[in-house]
């Protein structure tokens, strides 16, 4: 048992590399398309709530409100881009294109082509994120050179969803099931997180959830430096992030090998 | 090991007369008939590429591969001759070391099998029962991004991608995405693909199967071009046609048990062995009884009589003046051995 996870594990540190060209390749027919897909949701709703909500809530935290709500939604695009690629995207892959089973004939193994897959994935939350970052840095509503900070920070969050999406793309039967996902899990953790108003307004017992979600550890890093504050607690926040990325790789990857490699 | 003395295992495993027709390649055999045997041992022939022990594997309580043992010897081409639900996908998927069996052992080109399957795959190409070429790119960049799964780089694999394309006949489309082309183009290019790493062991698992006459003849000219280049081919179908025409040696399997093996000639012969007249045309319970007495065995489907019979003259002067009827006189196929294996109803 042992032994075949063992082997279901990435064959080395390169490998996956090959994963994330052939996505790359395959994107780059399409990319302008769906960069401007991917730009067009987040930026709406920067600039709507931003400046509608903006006129009643005033300063938030001492910033004004778009300039609190452009770090959310910063997190809030690479958590969803990440999760699309990983949910939609990549179960396609699995499942219906049978793309990983052509993978699994060669030199590629399985945790190869998951790691390519979460990378490339978190590669277009970085790309989705960045693009918000330089908008809103342009607009004035972050700081230069600080919001330079927030582009590996980006990275990570990136990772983490990719992470996290993996494990229910391994468990899904169908496209049906990330509906579920999507409604109970990401749509309240955006509210909790502090991603749209201030997370200490909360009743405490909502705090102490919010603590335990990666969202809201992205927007405390991402946050200060875009507003070019001293940012506190900088290794619990990282360390916490990267356990989010790492624990559900490894499950997703037992899961995945159950799935696939019965 | 010597020569002689890799001779003497393969003799062991094989047998007299599997070993016999391995010593002659296929292609020589299609044009000199089967009897031209040579006097010394190829040395593709001098190796054991897949060996299968007494492997067994379950989902829960149904057994797919049930105490599966065959040998495949390197430069043959070796059928798994089944009808759907036989195992024949999951052999090939344990073969790859993308299932584990649950007992029995597995070796390929010599290396145990699932334990190193990484390394074995070093060697393989895989032609798959559906297709699973990339839809979005082209017909060359899938033959590159295949490539770099197996560490080439794009200077390797744009080295061989002209020669792959000439294989697969695609040289004009190679810059044509994959879903503009034809089912039997595409089942080319899952071909050629599965030949970038020039592995030694091609599996092909049902490569006809849903494919138009003309590709499928296709298909199989490129699998015997394949073959004279000394590949060793291991072939999963149920298309008996394809395992007598293509195939050195074959192992009928049923409900995952292998229930004969042998060159496609020395089953029929062993199994069949002699001519088999279709009566039909009038009604099946009364033939049965006329030409009983000069037949083998009978067997009734439908309305059509299979008279396996020694002389097929006196069956025809039996029934002579019987208007209406339809004799059909025709060698033996693996068909009728198929069928009398599996057990379809029959009168001895």
């Amino acid at each position: 048992m042992i032994e075949g996870f063992a082997a279901a594990l990435p064959a080395n540190a390169w490998n996956w590399v090959a994963v994330w060209r052939r996505n790359y390749l395959a994107w780059k027919k399409v990319s302008l398309v769906t960069i401007l897909g991917n730009l067009a949701d987040p930026m709406i709703y920067l600039f709507g709530l931003g400046t509608g909500l903006g006129i009643m809530v005033g300063r938030v935290d001492g910033a004004s409100y778009i300039a609190f709500l452009a770090a959310g939604m910063v997190a809030v695009s690479a958590m969803t881009a990440s999760t699309m690629e990983t949910l939609y995207a990549a179960f396609a892959r699995m499942h219906s294109q049978r793309t990983w089973e052509a993978m699994l004939y060669t030199h590629v193994t399985l945790g190869d082509i998951v790691l390519g897959e979460l990378a490339w994935a978190a590669t277009k939350a970085f790309l989705a994120g960045t693009a918000i970052t330089i908008v809103t840095a342009t607009l004035g509503y972050a700081a230069w050179p600080s919001v330079l900070y927030a582009l590996p920070i980006i990275a990570l969050t990136g990772c983490v969803f990719a992470s996290l999406a993996m494990v229910v793309t391994a468990l899904s039967p169908s496209y049906d099931y990330f509906v579920f996902y999507q409604t109970l899990v990401l749509t309240p953790m955006m509210f909790l997180s502090g991603a749209v108003f201030p997370s200490d307004q909360l009743p405490h017992a909502f705090q102490q959830i919010a603590r335990c979600m990666p969202l809201s550890h992205a927007i405390d890093l991402i946050r200060p430096v875009m507003l070019d504050r001293p940012i506190g607690g900088i290794a619990l926040h990282v360390g916490v992030l990267g356990l989010y990325a790492l624990l559900p790789f490894f499950l997703s990857m037992a899961l995945l090998r159950r799935r696939l490699m019965r | 090991m010597s020569q002689d003395q890799k001779h003497q295992v393969l003799k062991r495993k094989l047998g007299p007369e599997e070993l016999r027709r391995l010593e002659t390649p296929a292609i020589e055999r299609e044009s000199h008939g089967q009897t031209s045997a040579k006097s010394s041992v190829p040395d593709s022939a001098s190796t054991v590429a897949v060996d299968f022990a007494g492997v067994t594997k379950s989902y829960g309580n149904k057994v797919v591969v049930d105490e599966l043992s065959f040998s495949v010897a390197s430069g043959e081409c070796f059928g798994l001759l089944g009808p759907n639900g036989a195992g024949k996908s999951t052999i090939a998927r344990m073969l790859l070391g993308m299932t584990c069996p649950d007992a029995g052992a597995i070796t390929v080109l010599g290396v145990p099998v699932p334990a190193r399957a990484r390394l074995a795959r070093r060697g393989i190409g895989v032609v798959p029962q559906f297709d699973n070429l990339d839809q979005e790119l082209t017909v060359r960049e899938n033959l590159l991004v295949f490539g770099r799964y197996f560490g080439m780089s794009t200077r390797q694999s744009e080295a061989v991608i002209p020669s792959l394309l000439e294989f697969a006949r695609l040289e004009r489309k190679a810059d044509a995405r994959v879903s503009e082309l034809s089912g039997g183009m595409k089942r080319c290019l899952t071909m050629a693909r599965a030949l970038i790493n020039d592995p030694q062991l091609i599996v092909m698992d049902e490569p006809t199967t849903g494919l138009d006459p003309h590709a499928r003849h296709l298909i199989w000219e490129r699998l015997r071009a394949l073959l004279t280049r000394g590949k060793t081919i291991i072939l999963t179908t149920h298309f008996m046609e394809e395992a007598e025409r293509l195939c050195d040696r074959l192992c009928v399997l049923e409900k995952g048990r292998n229930i004969a093996e042998g060159g496609p000639q020395a089953l029929i012969d062993e199994h069949i062995g002699c001519q088999v007249m279709e009566i039909y045309g009038g009604d099946p319970h009364e033939l049965l009884s006329l030409v009983k007495p000069h037949s083998q065995r009978i067997e009734v489907s439908g309305e059509t009589l299979y008279c396996y019979a020694p002389d097929p003259d006196q069956v025809r002067t039996q029934l002579q003046g019987r208007a209406g009827l339809r004799l059909l006189l025709r060698p033996a196929n693996l068909e009728d051995v198929f069928l009398r294996l599996t057990g379809r109803e029959m009168e001895e």
